[in-house]
């Protein structure tokens, strides 16, 4: 293998300098994204600094109700903790939709946020046309088998979809990422502007600079996230665990007396970004909370979706995902904060 | 590497030798070849360019067209009439232990190869043919194999290469296939479409079967699975008739993947009867029993032992069939549509003879052998039992061994006749050895048993002993010793599945309860129910797990397993374990029902043994797309039923 070195970080601040002043470095934490990168030669970096052991492995309570999930806290721990469990509980069954329990116990909070699509043609360096790998170079995709690929927001340039479950849990609770940046700096994101969509630069896939470092996501306190209680997770997958989503659904719902006062909805497999649609949420509020409505809100948030040669049954399952998902959300039980 | 030519994909062209898997793994990526297009690929037979050919390659010798009757016209004017036509997507055996070879070169023209193969007799004598070496100066050695499923059945390219290899730089070497490689090394089910006919009587007997099979293939060999043979002696029908045709396609040469050809020709032929068992208003169950085949319709001899019927009935008992609506979408669990499937299962006993050599030592141990191999299947487990039972010695004094091809030649584990060639072996080794030793014994003139009949000498906790007088006995040991003989050996061979008055098979049924939601595009198995009959269950343990393993694989093969190519570059997008999808644990009904139907097979040869472990996943997916079509109205014929199409 190509040679090379490897240092722990022993703070935040060293770490950040450090990366941000090479290009040929990666962070490291669970390393069951960047490791695999890199067996396929798809990332080459020259050095790994491991953040794993960053003092950020726990969650901890914020002085306004919040949340702050370490930015190295393990995936499993984030999925089990009670308060998770209890409060939002659309980011525990996302988390938990995920791979494996083996890769769960592994992967960390901020590594989960920057794992890579799994297009097989960004995957696989044989095939030359890549703008996410090689950019203009072209998309295999567009012709090639694309029954994975996204239906919404994509490019010419590149048809990817986003990969993690819990992120479209995180953009359905209004979480907010924070880093530290390489000027020492700590910067606070907002989720759905974490991520960004192909257009024509398909390799930048996210708002950081090099070197910041995740740190933390927030998640806001029950006040500000009403639906948050109420709030579930839905993914459609080839088999039963251990796939990606064909479609998922975060969904979360705010209703008194049967009629929706707030609510998300947030699509995973569609798009190269977790797709948050904020016109079905607004046909969704003030409606009465029954099919007719999911029915209705499901239509605007496919409108404008495009599809190729293998992936057009992802538009009426995304329907019937977010159907059903409203469906169960409204009939959940909620449990008292 | 022969010439400059790049059949397929994943072909390998060079390999590159390292200190460390590391060092040579990144070397190779710095190989850089130049390739000159000279065509575009043809990968798949619903490619826009697949040609449609007779097999006349080399093949599988199976592939000749069969005509029993004249089945055509029997079609034409039978009363009632299905045709249809199945899809099968290209799978791969993805076994768990990746294919890998060292080699050891133990002289100039003395080859040891370790290696991930099936049958090391078999391979021995396939690596000396290429090598040009005898077979002697070959020896293959394999202890434990972590799953095989027909991958490992031949010897491939790898093997050789390492061998090869090992000798050009005068030192042993390692070869493992990757993951990935191993999608383009060891073979694959071919992607294949039958189209099949049924024609029966309004009473739902069938009156003749046409079938035809279209496959991809490589461009070097014309390999098809031979799905004929199941459908020609499944059930009783007068007249019948398959043909093959092959896609030379740029892929690796297909090969045996469990129950190659009875597994995907069962799952048309188990569909269409099924069809017809609703278009007459048929219970499927009963359409079965009224085409049960007495005898074996492919060549009319009788069978050598078949108890369907019994597992039939058994079967309906345990999965509660009677209860069963008899339409389809009668049945709901809140967004589930619940169904109830059948299929028949059946596979054939290969003819075999394998060998085996046993030793009675001085301190009581039983030392057996023969060159079989253990896929994880129990051989090591029902051939100590063999022996143990058949000699009369307790378990923990058997010693038995195996993988190494310098032990007595044996069959190949494949075919599922390991297990009944090998004990059938063990068997006769244990005879003979104890009727030579009791010669022995009464040809000694110092031993008490002197010039007594051998039919009266009594071997039994290391004492030899008179029948009808205990008095006249000595130790075994003491009897060795005095004759300065550490053990006495002999040889035995099996007579396996060699009847040529008999048909003889496996049979048994599948049903299974499944759910659907069809918004989602979601199929659950919630129960399965197999009750098989294959002669004597050597090992109810052992056997049932084959038969859960093959219940589990058949899900996979029903529900995810697909090899999806990139027909531009007859390429491969999802060679790996993530994304090809074999069942996990959370696809495998925990409620999983296997019975054996107690059955005694006098003309099978050696312990009674019918082979198992390819029957378990014949009809599994028949039965989960009948389940389907009972919950939901909707027949679906294209392998794997991912959630795009069962989703309405
Ligand atoms: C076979 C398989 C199946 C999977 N299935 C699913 C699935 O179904 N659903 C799903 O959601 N996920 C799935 N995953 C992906 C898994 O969730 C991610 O690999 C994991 O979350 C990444 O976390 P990590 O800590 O291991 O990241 P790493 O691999 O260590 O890092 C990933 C990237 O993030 C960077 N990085 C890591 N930490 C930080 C930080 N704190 N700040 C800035 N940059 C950082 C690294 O430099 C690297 O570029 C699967 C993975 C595998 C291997």
């Amino acid at each position: 293998m190509k040679p090379i070195t490897y240092a722990r970080a022993t703070d935040a601040a060293n770490a950040t300098a450090e990366t941000g002043k090479d290009p040929q470095s990666r962070y490291l934490a669970g390393g069951t994204n960047i490791l695999d990168l890199m067996k396929y030669s798809v990332e080459n970096p020259d050095r790994l600094i491991d953040v794993s052991r960053l003092p950020m492995s726990d969650l901890s309570m914020l002085s306004n109700g919040g949340v702050l999930l370490g930015g190295m806290m393990k995936n499993s721990d984030t999925a089990a903790h009670a308060i998770i469990r209890e409060r939002y509980p659309v980011l525990s069954e996302a988390i938990l939709a995920g791979a494996t329990g083996q890769i769960r116990n592994m992967a960390s909070n901020g590594g989960n946020l920057l794992q890579r699509t799994r297009c097989h043609y960004f995957y696989d360096i044989a095939f030359k046309e890549c703008n996410k790998r090689n950019p203009g170079s072209g998309c295999a995709a567009l012709n090639g088998i694309n029954r994975a690929h996204a239906v919404l927001g994509a490019s010419e340039k590149c048809i990817a979809t986003h990969p993690s479950d819990m992120c479209i849990a995180l953009a359905a609770l209004d979480a907010v990422v924070v880093t530290s940046r390489p000027n020492g700096e700590t910067r606070r994101i907002p989720f759905t502007e974490f991520h960004l969509l192909p257009g024509n630069t398909p390799q930048i896939e996210t708002v950081l600079e090099r070197g910041e470092l995740i740190t933390g996501i927030e998640l806001p306190p029950a006040s500000a996230v009403p639906f948050a209680a109420k709030s579930h997770y839905l993914k459609v997958r080839d088999r039963a665990s251990y796939a990606f989503a064909l479609v998922s659904v975060a969904s979360a719902l705010q209703i008194e007396n049967g009629v929706i006062k707030s609510a998300r909805l947030v699509l995973g497999g569609v798009a190269h970004k977790p797709w948050r649609s904020k016109e079905a949420e607004v046909a969704l509020v003030g409606k009465p909370a029954n099919t007719a409505t999911y029915k209705a809100a499901a239509e605007i948030a496919l409108k404008g979706a495009k599809t190729y040669k293998h992936n057009a049954f992802k538009v009426p399952l995304a329907k019937q995902t977010i159907i059903r998902a409203l469906e169960e959300t409204a009939s959940m039980k909620e449990v008292a904060a | 590497m022969q010439n400059g030519e790049i059949r397929y994909s994943l072909q390998p062209i060079a390999l590159v030798i390292a200190e460390t898997l590391e060092a040579a793994t990144y070397a190779a990526t710095l190989v850089k070849p130049t390739y000159f297009k000279t065509g575009s690929p043809v990968a798949s037979i619903h490619a826009s360019n697949a040609k449609l050919v007779e097999p006349t390659r080399p093949h599988n010798g199976e592939l000749k067209p069969v005509l029993r009757g004249d089945a055509k016209a029997a079609f034409a004017s039978a009363p009632v009439k299905i045709t249809e036509t199945y899809t099968h997507a290209m799978n791969h055996h993805n076994a768990m232990e990746m294919p890998a070879t060292i080699a050891v070169w133990e002289a100039d023209d003395h080859l040891t190869l370790y290696d991930t193969v099936q049958g090391v007799s078999t391979a021995q004598g396939t690596v000396a043919a290429i090598l040009g070496l005898p077979a002697e100066k070959v020896r293959i050695v394999n202890k434990y194999l972590g799953g095989g499923f027909g991958s490992k059945g031949a010897i491939w390219a790898a093997s050789i290469l390492t061998a090869l290899a090992s000798k050009a730089v005068g030192r042993p070497l390692k070869v493992a296939v990757s993951r990935e490689q191993y999608f383009a090394s060891n073979g694959l089910r071919d992607e294949q479409k039958q189209i099949i006919s049924l024609g029966a009587t309004k009473e739902g007997k069938l009156l003749s079967i046409v079938h035809e099979k279209q496959s991809a293939t490589s461009v070097t060999d014309d390999y098809a699975e031979a799905n004929g043979n199941i459908l020609n002696m499944l059930y009783a029908c007068p007249a019948f008739e398959t043909k093959y045709r092959v896609v030379r396609a740029n892929i690796i040469t297909p090969t045996f993947m469990r129950a190659p050809g009875e597994m995907p020709g069962c799952f048309a032929i188990e569909c269409a009867l099924d069809d017809l068992a609703y278009k007459l208003k048929i219970d499927p169950l009963e359409i079965r029993r009224i085409n049960h085949a007495d005898t074996d319709p492919s060549n009319g001899k009788p069978f050598s032992s078949k108890s369907l019927l019994q597992c039939y009935t058994r079967g309906a008992e345990l999965i509660g069939w009677k209860d069963r609506p008899k339409t389809n979408r009668a049945t709901r669990d809140g967004n589930w549509l619940v169904g109830w499937g059948i299929s028949t299962a059946s596979y054939p006993v290969h003819s075999n003879q394998g060998n085996a050599r046993a030793r009675y030592f001085l301190d009581g141990t039983l030392g057996v052998s023969s060159a079989a191999t253990d896929l994880g299947t129990g051989t090591y487990t029902i051939c100590t039992q063999t022996a143990s039972e058949t000699f009369g010695v307790p378990m923990d004094k058997v010693k038995f061994e195996l993988g190494d091809s310098s032990l007595p030649t044996t069959a190949i584990s494949g075919g599922s006749m390991a297990a009944g060639s090998t004990t059938a072996a063990v068997h006769a080794a244990c005879v003979a050895l104890m009727t030579k030793i009791k010669k022995y014994v009464v040809a000694d003139e110092k031993s008490p048993l002197h010039g007594a009949n051998t039919d009266d000498v009594v071997l039994k906790d290391e004492i030899l002993s008179l029948k009808n007088d205990p008095s006249k006995s000595e130790k075994y040991s003491e009897m060795l010793q005095r004759n300065k003989q550490t053990n006495i050996e002999a040889n035995g061979e099996g007579k396996y599945g060699a009847s040529k008055e008999h048909s003889m098979h496996s049979f048994g049924v599948h049903y299974c309860k499944v759910k659907v939601d069809e918004a989602l595009g979601i199929v659950r198995v919630e129960k399965w129910v197999g009750v098989h009959a294959v002669g004597r269950v050597l090992n109810e343990k052992t056997a049932r797990s084959q038969m859960i393993g093959s219940t589990a694989m058949g899900i996979g093969n029903a529900l995810s397993e697909q090899t999806e190519i990139d027909l531009r570059y007859a390429r491969y997008v999802n060679a790996n374990l993530g994304e090809y999808h074999v069942a996990v644990n959370a696809d495998t009904p925990s409620d999983i029902v296997i019975e054996f139907i107690p059955e005694e097979d006098p003309h099978v040869g050696g312990v009674g043994a019918k082979g198992m472990g390819e029957l378990g996943i014949v009809g599994v997916s028949a039965a989960i797309a009948n389940a389907i079509f009972h919950a939901t109205g909707r027949r679906l014929r294209d392998l794997p039923f991912s959630p795009d199409k069962v989703m309405a």
